[in-house]
């Protein structure tokens, strides 16, 4: 029981990470319509500028001066790429190839930076932990948490309060009434991929520090997982994104903790269950838990 | 397009046929090696042409069905036990033609078992469900080794028809035109009658009945559905196909390797089948061949001269590496091509030729001639 408790705290902490990660999807998904594959490597280049830079900004600073960098590289992704191809009203097909192309430059570029190295991404609470009404939980996931709970915090509070939530609601919601109404679509766009920029280097940072060792070669591939989370809540919900992260953490982490009980299964199975549960989830209700059903009317 | 234009087409088509019947005539082993891959990848591409190009679906999923096609014939023609005390993974011991045709039939069940998936899923939501299964099936590859291999993978056995061996031996050597044909030359072969007969059958599914159903889906599903195709059989039906073509272009690529491991077929192989076809034009049966031939030669023709290329720097030592080298350009092209030439390599190719010909993707009131 005991373990039990200490593996779920463990996957609830790694599951707000992986909410992070997917807000920012489903965030670009909203606002462009735009399944965002570049979001990985993002993410990567977050990670990797928080390993570069700890050690003269200080973590804190790398991790605000990475969330800059990559806030601006997703909205010049948005702004010079993805644009012309969204104005032309490119399918949703096309648009998330497009996407997939810009992650191969990428990736491959932040590939070449890593080489063979294993970089540390500089946390503070190092390995430490802390024992909790008698469970172990890293510091650096508590942390994680907290952070990634102020963040949605302060963007629930944007999204319903702020003028830009409101623009953005209503792009999402009608693009022309919204462009009619004197609300600058590019702008509002550009707005959401540089959120989500800023978003995926935070959780770049937290998704690389203790108990992961650091960014290597295939951080970019192992972010994709978080492409289960945003798309098992539903694509176009915030909420879901949240839930679909905490499922994902939680059944991820209960895999791996698990994995001598359930090593009939194979072994690396806690690598596959996002993807299993995905699946499953899609299967039940085929637009996510909490995505809108297109309901089309002739 | 002027008959003129038409014989000078038909000539061009010949020759290239002709030269590439001639082919090993001349070319190094090295060369007969590349253009083995590529036909594998045309075959595959093929298939994911008629998913994504023709009907619109976006899949992520084929890496999974050239495994289940490049795994099945290795375990349908395989399991002859070695003496000596060596472990090798079961097989069934079929004939490698029954094996190579029920290894096709077997990635087209389990694209068929997908479709509660494939034809329930809207839009882009089948493309991401479908990086599940590529994950998933690498997972079985890895873990269930007596039938795969586990990490090492598990060899290919030789091609035979009527008890000729497409391999370096039964018979042991012979000569056409004082060549000797080994086992790279006789595959070579049998990759072109592979390729020419997928070709030939995505062109008629694509230009018939269905491939009109599977455009109009693809061009709009309400319209679709209102003019009487049933959505949701046709894109199961489509993903159907696709993961035949993808098992075929298995069982050539574990010819082609003679060896089969689980890390050649991941998530990244999926995303070159993609680039494959968007480079070579969505849409384009033509095109899909094209782009294979590109994805597949770069990395190998950087490689070959990285000595003699600016830039690019030997494999393994300091500078650019050829495979990186290729994914740049891989990348950049997609971008290139879905930004300024939506029509892809088949595109440029009919702009030069200088005939116009409706592409799959306008939807144009003219008349079906023009499609010819």
């Amino acid at each position: 029981m005991n373990q039990f408790i200490e593996l779920l705290i463990s996957g609830l902490s790694l599951g707000c990470i992986y909410a992070l990660i997917a807000m920012g999807f489903v965030v670009v998904f909203k606002a462009t319509n735009v399944v965002n594959f570049a979001h990985a490597s993002v993410l990567m280049l977050g990670a990797y500028l928080v390993a570069r830079w700890h050690g003269s900004l200080g973590f804190f600073g790398a991790v605000a001066a990475a969330a800059a960098c990559c806030a601006v590289v997703a909205a010049l992704c948005d702004i010079v790429l993805v644009r012309a191809l969204r104005r032309r009203r490119g399918t949703q097909e096309v648009l998330a190839i497009l996407t997939i192309g810009i992650n191969i430059v990428l990736g491959t570029e932040l590939a070449r930076e890593v080489g063979t190295d294993l970089l540390p991404s500089g946390a503070p609470w190092g390995s430490d932990v802390t024992h909790l009404l008698g469970v172990t939980v890293p510091q650096t996931r508590i942390a994680a948490a907290v952070v990634a709970l102020v963040l949605m915090g302060l963007f629930w509070v944007a999204f319903t309060r702020s003028d830009w939530g409101v623009a953005m609601r209503s792009a999402a919601s009608d693009p022309e009434a919204a462009a009619l109404s004197g609300i600058r679509l590019g702008r509002v766009a550009a707005g959401a991929w540089a959120l989500a920029g800023a978003l995926a280097a935070i959780g770049g940072a937290f998704f690389t520090s203790f108990p992961a060792a650091g960014v290597n070669n295939s951080t970019g591939l192992l972010a994709l997982t978080a492409i289960p989370a945003a798309v098992l809540g539903g694509l176009d919900s915030t909420a879901g994104a949240v839930v679909g992260g905490l499922t994902i953490g939680v059944a991820t982490t209960l895999a791996a903790g698990y994995q001598d009980q359930i090593a009939f299964l194979g072994r690396g199975l806690s690598e596959v269950v996002p993807y299993i549960a995905l699946l499953l989830v899609l299967l039940w209700r085929p637009s996510g838990v909490f995505g809108t059903r297109e309901v089309t009317r002739v | 397009m002027s008959d003129r234009r038409r014989v000078i087409m038909r000539v061009a088509a010949g020759v290239l046929v002709l030269v590439l019947l001639w082919l090993p005539q001349y070319v190094e082993a090295f060369w007969l090696q590349t253009g083995l891959f590529a036909m594998s990848a045309a075959i595959g591409a093929i298939g994911l042409q008629l998913l994504v190009g023709v009907t619109g679906q976006l899949s992520l999923a084929h890496a999974f069905y050239v495994a289940v096609g490049a795994y099945g014939y290795c375990f349908l023609a395989g399991g002859e036990q070695l003496g000596g005390g060596i472990e090798t993974p079961a097989g069934a011991q079929l004939p490698p033609w029954l094996a190579m045709i029920l290894a096709v039939v077997l990635a087209g069940v389990l694209g068929a078992l997908f479709s509660p998936i494939a034809g329930r899923l809207r839009g882009i939501y089948l493309g991401l469900a479908s990086i599940g299964l590529v994950f998933i099936g690498q997972h079985i590859l890895f873990n269930a080794k007596g039938i795969t291999g586990g990490f090492n993978g598990r060899d290919a056995e030789p091609f035979s028809l009527f008890g000729f061996s497409f391999s370096d031996t039964h018979p042991d050597s012979f000569n056409v035109f004082g060549v000797p044909y080994g086992g790279l030359e006789r595959l070579w072969y049998l990759g072109l009658v592979l390729v020419a007969i997928g070709w030939w059958y995505a062109r008629n599914v694509a230009q018939s009945r269905p491939g009109r159903a599977m455009q109009t889906i693809r061009d709009s599903e309400i319209a679709a559905a209102v003019m009487g195709v049933n959505v949701p059989v046709y894109r199961a039906a489509a993903f159907t196909v696709s993961a035949m073509y993808a098992g075929l272009a298995g069982v050539f690529l574990a010819l082609a390797f003679g060896r089969v491991v689980p890390d050649s077929f991941g998530f990244l192989l999926s995303i070159d089948f993609l680039v494959m076809i968007v480079v070579g034009g969505l849409g384009s049966i033509g095109g899909a061949v094209a782009g294979a031939l590109l994805v597949t030669a770069l990395p190998q023709l950087l490689d070959h001269y990285s000595g003699s290329l600016p830039l690019v720097g030997a494999p393994g030592g300091d500078g650019l590496q050829p495979a990186d080298a290729s994914s740049f350009v891989y990348g950049a092209a997609v971008i290139a091509v879905l930004i300024f030439a939506p029509g892809g390599l088949s595109g440029l190719g009919r702009r030069i030729v200088g005939h116009r010909r409706v592409s799959f993707r306008a939807i144009s009131p003219e008349p079906k001639e023009s499609t010819r």
